[in-house]
């Protein structure tokens, strides 16, 4: 975990509410992996917004943050624009598995997208991505995940582009046409729960990114609880540092 | 001559800065940022006699200038301290303060007994949290409670004893009268004021224990009067906290009459607080000829 203010390299507006930033930020760069996130300074606010790193360039010592305006924070960060510094605290958090050999389904819904972009692009084609949105005009990366190597299956909620539906359906579409070696997801809740309910039916093993309110962002002050299991017993562990991404059986939803 | 060393309670600390209980864990994820050896010490989290989970969450609101928690004192009990974290914190080179929150007098006893032998360098006993139903605030409301918990502690412990305060009550200079005649060797405070934030939407709290402790910024003044009464109430010394953020806010704190302050919240917005704070008063003093920072403590001038 390291902090600096970071200069911001390029900012692009996706949708009405969703904003793309990508900052210099070497030594971070250097140090993170996919799933992991940043603690960035919003002007004006007390706390820091935890923001997922959806790509991370260490040839060029970037960092790319794709994040939607919910409040005044992040309305804030929407507003910074290219030269200004962004301060944050990254890499943070533990990251989804990266298997060195085998194939991914990624799955992502909504503002959960982004983060599924860095760990598609570390699988250099063995990754197959579903991305689940609201309707067409909430379709946000669908170009990028190209890059990954493997066209993404994009669902919406209401048919106005791509296949129709929920990204279950898709999934147990996929798993029986090529059956994968992990399952990693990040989105809403009841998207999470589904998914995690076909990976179980199917054995598959499965990862999924949690949300929760943070205020240190590095294991410190252990306001992020989630209820977890492991071994049969329920505990409150840290979505800052134990996650955000944790293991589908250990989580209660 | 190092000019930021404090005393307070027979403890030499290499300069005022201490971060506060419950802000920094037992020091580890700061020491990624700064050597802990740049505090002056490290209160460390609250500890139950054995382990214990905490409130559901969510545990965090954001207020302006400030934040509450409902956290419930999660820890994993006094033996996981002195087993997994002094031994690594013991080789920090920075004052190491237990913060003690049992939920009986008995439990409170065995903890400090427990300690007695250990490289902790005081005793901080929380009678203040307001995120758990037994001991905490409930200890730190009532006189005669305070009382006997600081009593029965002290007969337990030779390591100097600083209990914490809570803000929760109508007169803070009466619980410190209090513990200090008990044989409390010096009292900190201020721990978090009791909150409330509601979703707009949801017409829920935002915080799963419907209430929560402020603290951050928003407290600031509130604490410097606190202190301020305190100071000019008991003889032993005062540590004073809440909402300090720069080295501006230490030196007022420190003229409301605090020996030693300690910095919580603000490490949150910026991890870097304590240091800045520490490199701040050097400056301070440097630039105003102070020859020792305890020059200024309870310096204050009131109107008549
Ligand atoms: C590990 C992690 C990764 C995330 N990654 C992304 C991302 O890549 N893109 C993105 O758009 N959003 C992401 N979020 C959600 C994002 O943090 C919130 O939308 C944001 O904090 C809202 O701040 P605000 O001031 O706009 O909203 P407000 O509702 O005004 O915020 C008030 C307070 O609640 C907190 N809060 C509100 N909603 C959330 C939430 N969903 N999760 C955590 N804290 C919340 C805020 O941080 C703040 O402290 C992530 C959350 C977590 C925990
Ligand atoms: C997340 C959090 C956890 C805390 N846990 C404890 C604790 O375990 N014991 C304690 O005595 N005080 C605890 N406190 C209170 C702080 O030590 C301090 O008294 C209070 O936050 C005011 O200082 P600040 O405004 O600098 O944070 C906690 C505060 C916060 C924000
Ligand atoms: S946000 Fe502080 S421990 Fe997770």
């Amino acid at each position: 975990m390291l902090q600096g203010n970071c200069e911001i390299l390029k900012r692009e507006q996706l949708t009405e509410t969703i904003f793309d930033v990508t900052v210099s930020a070497p030594e971070m760069a250097a140090k993170a992996k996919a799933g992991q996130f940043a603690q960035i300074r919003a002007e004006g606010f007390f706390l820091r917004r935890p923001i997922s790193i959806c790509e991370i360039d260490k040839a060029a010592g970037t960092l790319r943050f794709v994040f939607e305006v919910r409040g005044g924070g992040t309305e804030a960060l929407s507003r910074l624009a290219v030269g200004e510094k962004m301060d944050l605290i990254a890499p943070l958090g533990n990251g989804f598995t990266l298997l060195p050999q085998g194939e991914v389904i990624v799955i992502g819904g909504g503002i959960g997208v982004p983060p599924m972009l860095g760990v598609a692009l570390s699988y250099h084609g063995r990754a197959k991505a579903i991305l689940g949105f609201r309707s067409r005009s909430a379709v946000i990366l669908e170009s990028d995940f190209i890059r990954t190597g493997q066209m993404p299956v994009v669902c919406t909620d209401d048919g106005s582009y791509g296949k129709a539906g929920v990204v279950t359906n898709a999934l147990v579409e996929q798993i029986a046409l090529r059956r994968p070696d992990l399952i990693a997801a990040c989105g809403p809740e009841p998207m999470l729960r589904a998914v995690i309910e076909v990976a179980r039916k199917e054995g598959i093993p499965c990862e999924v990114s949690l949300e929760q309110r943070m205020a240190c962002g590095v294991g410190a002050c252990l306001v992020c609880a989630c209820r977890t299991v492991k071994n049969g017993e329920e505990h409150l562990r840290h979505v800052c540092k134990d996650g955000p991404v944790f293991p589908a059986e250990e989580v209660l939803l | 001559m190092n000019r930021l060393a404090v005393t307070v309670a027979g403890v030499t600390f290499r300069n005022p800065v201490i971060t506060a209980s419950g802000a920094c864990g037992f020091g580890r994820e700061y020491n990624h940022f700064y050597p802990l050896s740049r505090l002056g010490g490290i209160s460390v989290k609250g500890m139950t006699l054995r382990p214990q989970e905490g409130n559901l969450p969510p545990r965090v609101a954001e207020t302006p200038a400030g934040m509450l928690n409902s956290v419930g004192l999660q820890n994993p009990g006094v033996d996981a301290f002195l087993q997994d974290e002094l031994p690594w914190l013991e080789k920090q080179d920075t004052r190491i303060i237990a913060n003690v929150a049992g939920h009986t007098v008995e439990d409170c006893e065995e903890i400090a007994r427990r300690i007695e032998g250990s490289a902790v360098d005081m005793i901080e006993l929380n009678i203040s949290c307001p995120n758990v139903k037994q001991g905490g605030a409930a200890f730190g409301t009532s006189c005669m409670a305070a009382a006997e918990v600081t009593a029965a502690v002290r007969r337990y412990t030779t390591k100097p004893l600083m209990v914490k305060l809570s803000p929760n009550v109508t007169s803070i200079t009466e619980i410190a009268r209090a513990v200090e005649a008990a044989g409390a060797d010096a009292v900190s405070l201020i721990n978090t004021l009791l909150g409330m934030r509601i979703d707009l939407r949801t017409r829920r709290p935002i915080l799963r224990n419907n209430v929560g402790g402020l603290s951050g910024p928003a407290v600031f003044p509130i604490a410097v009067r606190m202190v301020w009464q305190v100071a000019n109430a008991v003889k032993i010394p005062v540590v004073g906290m809440g909402g300090i953020a720069t080295w501006q806010d230490a030196v007022e704190m420190m003229m409301a009459g605090a020996s030693a302050v300690q910095v919580g919240a603000a490490a949150f917005s910026d991890p870097m607080a304590p240091v800045k704070i520490v490199d701040g008063l050097a400056e301070y003093c440097a630039d105003q000829g102070i020859e020792s920072i305890s020059e200024i403590v309870g310096s204050v001038h009131p109107w008549e």
